[in-house]
């Protein structure tokens, strides 16, 4: 992928941010005048946002800035809290999925999430691979193991695991269930995946192997990833989404963000005054 | 998108998306679930109209004025009489024993195992306690037969060898565990800051108990008491086997008497013919029953949702 | 001045202590009266009913002879009994509580439900017994058959399974729901690949403690009309049975004393079952303790 670092920095003069992500290259998710409620609280403010192909986009933000809901949004997991209305419009590859038709367990086979804490299901590892397979149908055992092997090599875990695929996944140190999760995710091939601060229950040494996967995962999917930690941000991203009280600060590529960023606001929380 | 394996899963899944019936799927389950939720709606709602068309007619034969206010219950007699408040003294008789019973051992094993115990102790006694729950009331009636009236009558020679004491000390001991158990729980949920903030200031470990923790938690634990007096005034099997057949419209524990319950199970196991008018009596009195068994159960959700402290 | 005395109160203060050392033994006292009560009883059934327990029990159906009688017809009902109860109560229960704790919506339907169940808890089992009699045995002519007998206990059971299953499913943490729904499984997938098998455990251990209770209860029975001299074994589910409470209720009504002992050990068979029930439950319990 070309990355036109001064193209993008010149472009960016005008803050029309919307357009270099189009330039750059094919978009995912674009989000148009997204406004959400949780009861009475207006979690979200009239988000634009634009998600590419193949890159990692980090959001980043205070807590309580609606980070991990717009995330949660995009696969429409936000809808597991009773009180949640949404208005205007995300479109995933051009169809909107807010929309009432949209069908939400087709969008999220298309877009896998991995978790804050690592939540493997109390079965075999096996099991928890071949989970997203089988409920959509697929049941050939021969299919099955080869999608379980994948999976597990992607993730980078087969190796630790594979004498052990029958035993129980919780036996496993919580690094290796996030990297297990993340198999999990992959088993099923989806378009994109969202990971919501998926090391912030994990050790450093972990947090590497997962940041080293994300790198790996990158050029096969597109990854968008919430994260508190903003060294982890400037790491891995390509671009970076700055959230503050429910509003799109900045969003621009990763390295504008942190060194030079346009908004105020966005330099104090970078340079670490709040947050 | 393609090309990351040889097998393309979206691609298989694509082809496995049975729309249909997984669409149908989704949208019966609920619907049957839902069924089996309102079963039980179903069952209060038998229960009621049952008990109230055959309540219904036993008044036709009988007067509702007879029936609550008369002090004979001879159904039996040649020139049967149906006044109900010998029964309802039978229970009540019991219940009362029970209560004396259970309320004292009760608070007494709440206090103690709240305050008192170590982890250890409650760990293993708490599971003891809940076997005395478990206990069929059937044991229970034979033993207060076989058992207690007996060593009864070595104290109180008088004693008959049906009466009110034998069986409602041995009700007492089953709803034991109902009483300890909910006072323990109401007790422990008082916060230990409250606690700690009393014994901070030189109180005894009694005194937090019974000035703090006992008044905090009172909601919790009459509600305990009057979930454990509907038991007292539902049981069947003990009063059945220990307490007798002779209704009576007195105070005294020591003779024979029967209860609403035993009432029923009397004719029950007798043959009283479908139709007639003994055989609706035991719907009056089942009606009586489930009423007084209702006013507790709603009393004592009243006052645990009314004087619940809130921390 | 001082307000408060220090002398007075360390006076005061032993008598205090003292006072406090009494109610604690007081306390303890009532604690060992109730463990006695249930070692008094358990001793009571085991040196009353051994002597009549042994194989030819368990093999003789009832008789007029204290020597000859046995529980055979009844043991067999009352497992006849528990074959209709179990599913029935479970299959009733567990979606009931899968449809209050996944799908129900928190409204006042929801809370009347909920409501009507522990109300219903409260009910006498006597007062389920007129139900099934006019219910089950008259209105839909089922007779005093296992059938009209294995319904009526498992509607008594009922709101104690219903309970004991939401509790379960509640104690499903929702990050495992979670993992299952972003991985696009429907709702009923996810209550039925995730929800249940980690809940299971629980609701098997609510429901054996539940269908302990309705092998021992008797009035619902004695209501029925469910005979006691029964010489033949179950045919099928509309065939006429006894069970083991009535069978020991029959006993101890008995004028002979013989009879007492054979009542005991139709006890101690009745208490040997439950406690075979609760192993398997403790069993299970503590064999699925806390995975996740």
């Amino acid at each position: 992928m070309v990355r036109a670092f001064d193209e993008v920095i010149e472009m960016n003069k005008e803050k029309d941010v919307q357009v270099i992500s189009q330039q750059q290259a094919k978009s995912v998710f674009e989000t148009t005048r997204l406004n959400l409620w949780y009861g009475e609280t207006h979690a979200l403010k009239d988000i634009h946002l634009t998600i590419s192909e193949n890159e990692v986009t980090a959001i980043i933000g205070p807590s309580g800035c609606g980070k991990s809901t717009y995330l949660k949004t995009l696969n429409r997991m936000v809808e597991l809290v009773p009180s949640v209305r949404t208005s205007g419009e995300i479109k995933y590859r051009d169809e909107n999925i807010l929309s009432k038709h949209y069908q939400v367990e087709h969008l999220r086979t298309k877009v896998g999430m991995v978790f804050q804490k690592p939540n493997p299901f109390p079965k075999s590892i096996y099991d928890n691979i071949a989970y997203g397979p089988r409920i959509h149908g697929i049941r050939n055992k021969k299919i099955l193991d080869q999608i379980v092997e994948k999976s597990l090599r992607d993730a980078a875990i087969w190796d630790e695991v594979k004498d052990r695929l029958h035993e129980n996944a919780y036996g496993l140190s919580g690094g290796q269930q996030q990297r297990i999760c993340i198999a999990r995710c992959l088993a099923i091939e989806p378009d994109v995946i969202l990971m919501d601060e998926p090391t912030s229950a994990l050790d450093p040494i972990s947090t590497l192997k997962v940041e080293e996967l994300i790198q790996q995962l990158k050029a096969n999917y597109s990854i968008v990833i919430v994260t508190h930690n903003m060294q982890q941000a400037a790491r891995i991203s390509d671009k970076t989404a700055f959230f503050l009280n429910g509003e799109v600060v900045e969003f621009d590529v990763t390295n504008k963000i942190f060194t030079n960023p346009h908004d105020k606001r966005t330099e104090d929380y970078v340079s670490g005054r709040f947050g | 998108m393609a090309n990351k394996t040889s097998i393309d899963v979206q691609q298989l899944i694509a082809q496995k998306r049975n729309k249909k019936l997984k669409k149908y799927t989704e949208k019966v389950v609920p619907i049957i679930l839902l069924i089996t939720a309102v079963v039980s709606v179903l069952t209060t709602i038998g229960i009621v109209f049952t008990l109230i068309f055959e309540t219904f007619e036993f008044f036709k034969r009988v007067s509702i004025w007879e029936y609550v206010t008369g002090t004979e219950w001879l159904p039996f007699a040649g020139d049967p009489s149906y006044g109900v408040l010998p029964l309802i003294a039978g229970t009540l008789k019991v219940t009362a024993i029970a209560v004396v019973v259970a309320v004292p051992l009760g608070l007494g094993i709440a206090i103690y195992l709240s305050q008192f115990a170590s982890d250890n102790v409650r760990r293993i006694t708490k599971p003891i306690l809940e076997v005395l729950a478990g206990i069929p009331t059937i044991v229970y009636g034979f033993f207060a037969l076989t058992f207690v009236t007996p060593m009864l009558q070595k104290v109180f020679p008088s004693l008959e060898l049906f009466n009110a004491l034998s069986p409602g000390i041995i009700i007492g001991i089953m709803i034991l565990p109902t009483i300890a158990s909910l006072s323990e729980d109401a007790m422990s949920s008082v916060p230990n800051t409250i606690r700690e903030g009393a014994l901070g200031l030189g109180s005894t470990k009694f005194e937090v108990a019974l000035k703090i923790v006992l008044p905090a938690a009172l909601s919790g634990v009459l509600a305990s008491i009057v979930l454990g007096m509907s038991r007292a005034i539902g049981e069947t099997m003990i009063v059945s086997l220990a307490g007798g057949s002779t209704p009576l419209f007195n105070l005294d524990v020591t003779t024979s008497l029967q209860t609403m319950t035993a009432y029923i199970v009397q004719v029950s196991s007798g043959d009283a013919g479908y139709g007639t008018t003994i055989y609706y009596s035991i719907y009056a009195v089942g009606f009586t029953l489930f009423l007084f068994t209702l006013i507790m159960n709603l009393m004592a959700s009243w006052v645990s949702k009314k004087f619940r402290e809130e921390y | 001045m001082a307000y408060i005395n220090h002398e007075t109160v360390a006076k005061k203060l032993s008598v205090r202590r003292l006072k406090n050392n009494l109610w604690k033994n007081v306390f303890l006292l009532a604690l060992l009266l109730a463990l006695a009560a249930l070692v008094i009883l358990g001793y009571r059934m085991i040196s009353q009913g051994t002597a009549y327990l042994n194989w030819e029990f368990l093999q003789n159906f009832s008789s007029r002879f204290p020597e000859k009688a046995g529980v055979h017809a009844a043991l067999i009902g009352s497992i006849a009994m528990l074959a209709i109860v179990a599913p029935v109560s479970l299959f009733l229960g567990v979606g009931a509580a899968i449809y209050l704790e996944e799908y129900a919506k928190k409204n006042k339907f929801t809370q009347f439900i909920q409501m009507n169940i522990s109300n219903l808890a409260g009910v006498p089992s006597i007062v389920f017994g007129l139900l099934g009699l006019t219910i089950f045995v008259r209105m839909l002519g089922m007779g005093k058959s296992i059938l009209a007998a294995g319904l009526t206990m498992s509607l008594l059971i009922l709101p104690v399974v219903i309970v004991a299953a939401q509790e379960a499913i509640r104690a499903v943490p929702d990050h495992l729901r979670e993992a299952s729904f972003g991985m696009g499984a429907t709702k009923w997938q996810t209550i039925y690949k995730v929800v249940l098998p980690s809940a299971i455990p629980g609701i098997l251990t609510g429901g054996i403690l539940a269908l302990s209770r309705a092998i021992g209860e008797t009035a619902p029975l004695v209501v029925i009309g469910i005979p006691v001299i029964v010489q033949f074994l179950p045919t099928g589910i509309l065939s006429e049975f006894t069970a083991l409470p009535m069978l020991i209720f029959d006993w101890a009504k008995r004028p002979q004393e013989e009879f007492q002992y054979v009542a005991a050990a139709g006890i101690l068979v009745l208490m040997i079952l439950l406690i075979f029930m609760n192993s398997i439950a403790v069993w299970i319990r503590n064999k699925f303790q806390k995975r996740y």
